[in-house]
């Protein structure tokens, strides 16, 4: 049974998943940082790999992977840490984000050893197109157990949609507007809410978590209303900026989302 | 469908090289484009449109000068194909007129782009200006010091322009900004991109749209020399919009030797360098699949040229393709060779060229070319933006 499956079964509302870059504010608080925010009560982890040319990202994300890659940070350092932390975190589904070519100079089929070894349970490559993961990559991904994760716009044709989610077996992340992680929504009112009613109605197989602005308890909460949950990113990151501890700052800033 | 050099396969290869590699944001604009650029680019009103404006506008034809004096120096007959004289000084106008009648016909009212050397972004304001549309010019804030003239050419012209500020604030930055603002605009807007770089299909679109060089070069060679086709096509290439352009008609034609130059910088092992057919890998940048300067974990590494036009760590799918096939031959020139080459096309032929443009020139003694060969160089833009650069190293070039 795959951990993704298994919390949303357990929890059908108002899931937290948090984001946070590998190797930021320090190259060690990879591991410290999963288990604060797991303790602190967040439902899936996602961990960022850094890319000096991060597309999809704002200021904000893009600034800790600059500052990861300055710490050391790199795919193999991120997957020494991560052995053995299914003895320390075993329920809690994590992800790994990040973007193709730095997984393709790994290898993908290394990628996915690797990944699958260290308890991963699923990959969101924002920049890996449908098509090509379907030609190369679906059955490779099965091979490992690592369930893909695609992304969902406010542009995503219906038809697109239905095809993403059949190729999704864990969740589809909405993406709540145009523009990249961390800005705010500057769209008009009642337009991201038609967005959001338009994909509850389409009744897709998969859950749904949003993401992209929500950073605090009333974005947060607002999102859950139209989704089983949702992502924060940037405003985790802006958290730990200048902290000298890492996983209490974080502790402290999914306890401010969550009480 | 097979690839040919000229015609990437329907999803955008050019052998192992091109594809669309876009995060989901980008997806409806990149399709919308893929699905309507052939059908645009067919119809005869856009077609009479464009070549009207190419006509009357941009100054087309450019002339082939055959270079005499130039010619003696290297014992071989050099021609200039004169894309210096297009209005705005280099040949990036030929792509922007013609995405701009693109952009109006897919409804698009707000344009973006990114500039290296600032010769694009001053080719995009200009048609901008053109056309009554909104323009915003992305830039890396380094570029914006070294070509100043054309910071002030494009805000003269009502386009806006932004700094980039990330990585080596030089083009492959200014190239995310731009992306990054076409992720938070999918609407209105439309990304002119002014090289033969990017998801497909704008490799190819911006190809077909500087082709006009070659065709012009065939027809002008026929009337100058008796042959259509020269020995020799000589052009330099950052992303690879202008030798994309005096290659396009003679990529099939395989008597006509290739022959790209790249930037080597300070040399191409110095680590200060953009020769990206040398020191560049397999690997994505920008959404498309090509050679890429990264490390060994896949990180894009910070390229280094003098010249802002070439100071790119990718290089277009197309010519990663012609390097990797050996259809065409890639020349590395540094920083200093180039400066040469300034002084030397000024004293012989009075024609001051453009820091880019120079690279291709200091190539013209490693050709190995005879007495009787045609050598074409493409002479891609004017040197008046660099002029604050000639003087700085002018113990150098004079």
């Amino acid at each position: 049974m795959n951990r993704i499956k298994n919390v949303f079964e357990k929890k059908q509302k108002g899931l937290l998943n948090v984001y946070f870059t590998a190797g930021y504010p320090s190259l060690h608080d990879t591991v410290p940082l999963i288990k604060s925010l797991t303790q602190a009560g967040a439902d899936l982890i996602e961990i960022g790999m850094p890319f000096s040319d991060p597309l999809a990202d704002g200021p904000v994300i893009q600034a800790s992977s600059t500052a990861a890659l300055q710490n050391g940070m790199n795919m193999r350092v991120l997957f020494r840490q991560l052995e053995g932390i299914r003895s320390e975190v075993p329920e809690t589904p994590i992800l790994l984000m990040g973007y193709l070519n730095p997984v393709m100079q790994f290898g993908v089929e290394n990628f996915c050893r690797e990944a699958a070894a260290a308890g991963v349970d699923g990959v969101i490559l924002p920049d890996l197109p449908l098509d090509d993961y379907v030609a190369e990559y679906q059955e490779m991904f099965r091979r490992y157990n690592l369930r893909p994760v695609f992304l969902i716009t406010p542009q995503t044709a219906p038809e697109r949609i239905r095809r993403i989610d059949e190729l999704t077996d864990s969740f589809l992340y909405l993406v709540s507007g145009p523009g990249t992680t961390g800005g705010a929504n500057t769209q008009a009112e009642g337009v991201q809410e038609a967005y959001f009613e338009r994909i509850e109605a389409m009744n897709l197989r998969n859950p749904r978590l949003i993401g992209f602005g929500i950073g605090d308890k009333a974005s947060f909460q607002r999102a859950c209303e139209y989704a089983e949950g949702a992502i924060i990113g940037s405003a985790l990151i802006r958290a730990l900026e200048g902290t000298d501890d890492a996983p209490a700052a974080a502790a402290r800033f999914v306890q401010s989302v969550l009480k | 469908m097979p690839t040919t050099y000229q015609q990437p396969t329907e999803r955008g290869y050019y052998g192992p090289f091109g594809g669309a590699f876009i995060p989901e944001m980008l997806y409806p604009n990149v399709e919308e484009l893929r699905q309507q650029y052939l059908d645009i680019l067919a119809d005869p009103a856009f077609q009479q449109e464009y070549q009207q404006l190419l006509r009357d506008y941009v100054g087309r034809p450019t002339p082939l000068f055959e270079a005499k004096r130039l010619s003696e120096k290297y014992n071989t007959r050099v021609y200039l194909k004169r894309e210096d004289l297009c209005h705005t000084g280099a040949h990036k106008v030929n792509n922007t007129v013609g995405q701009i009648l693109l952009a109006k016909r897919l409804g698009k009212t707000r344009i973006i782009a990114e500039t290296g050397a600032g010769q694009h972004g001053v080719a995009t304001a200009t048609v901008c200006a053109l056309m009554g549309m909104q323009c915003i010019v992305y830039m890396g804030e380094i570029d914006m010091e070294r070509q100043k003239p054309n910071v002030y050419r494009m805000r003269l012209l009502g386009a806006e322009v932004r700094a980039a500020m990330s990585g080596s604030r030089t083009l492959k930055d200014a190239t995310n900004e731009a992306i990054r603002d076409w992720i938070s605009n999918p609407v209105d807007t439309h990304y002119i991109i002014g090289s033969v770089v990017g998801p497909h299909p704008y490799p190819d679109l911006v190809a077909r749209l500087q082709a006009v060089i070659s065709e012009e070069m065939r027809k002008q060679l026929l009337e100058k020399t008796g042959s259509e086709l020269p020995n020799y096509v000589v052009a330099c290439v950052g992303g690879g919009s202008n030798a994309a352009g005096a290659f396009y008609h003679f990529l099939e034609e395989p008597s006509v030797k290739l022959v790209a130059v790249e930037a080597a910088g300070h040399g191409v092992n110095s680590g200060h360098s953009a020769a990206t057919s040398v020191l560049g890998k397999p690997g994505i940048i920008h959404g498309s699949r090509t050679l890429l300067m990264q490390d060994e974990d896949g990180q894009i590494t910070e390229p280094y040229s003098l010249s802002a036009g070439l100071d790119y760590p990718g290089i277009g799918p197309l010519h990663a393709y012609l390097a990797d096939s050996g259809r065409a031959r890639f020349i590395s020139i540094e920083d200093e060779d180039a400066l040469k080459a300034v002084a030397e096309l000024s004293r012989l032929e009075g024609i001051i060229p453009a820091l880019e443009t120079a690279h291709a020139l200091a190539a013209l003694g490693q050709l190995g070319a005879g007495p009787d060969d045609v050598v074409v160089v493409n002479l891609s833009g004017r040197g008046d933006k660099d002029l604050e650069t000639y003087l700085k190293y002018a113990d150098t070039i004079l």
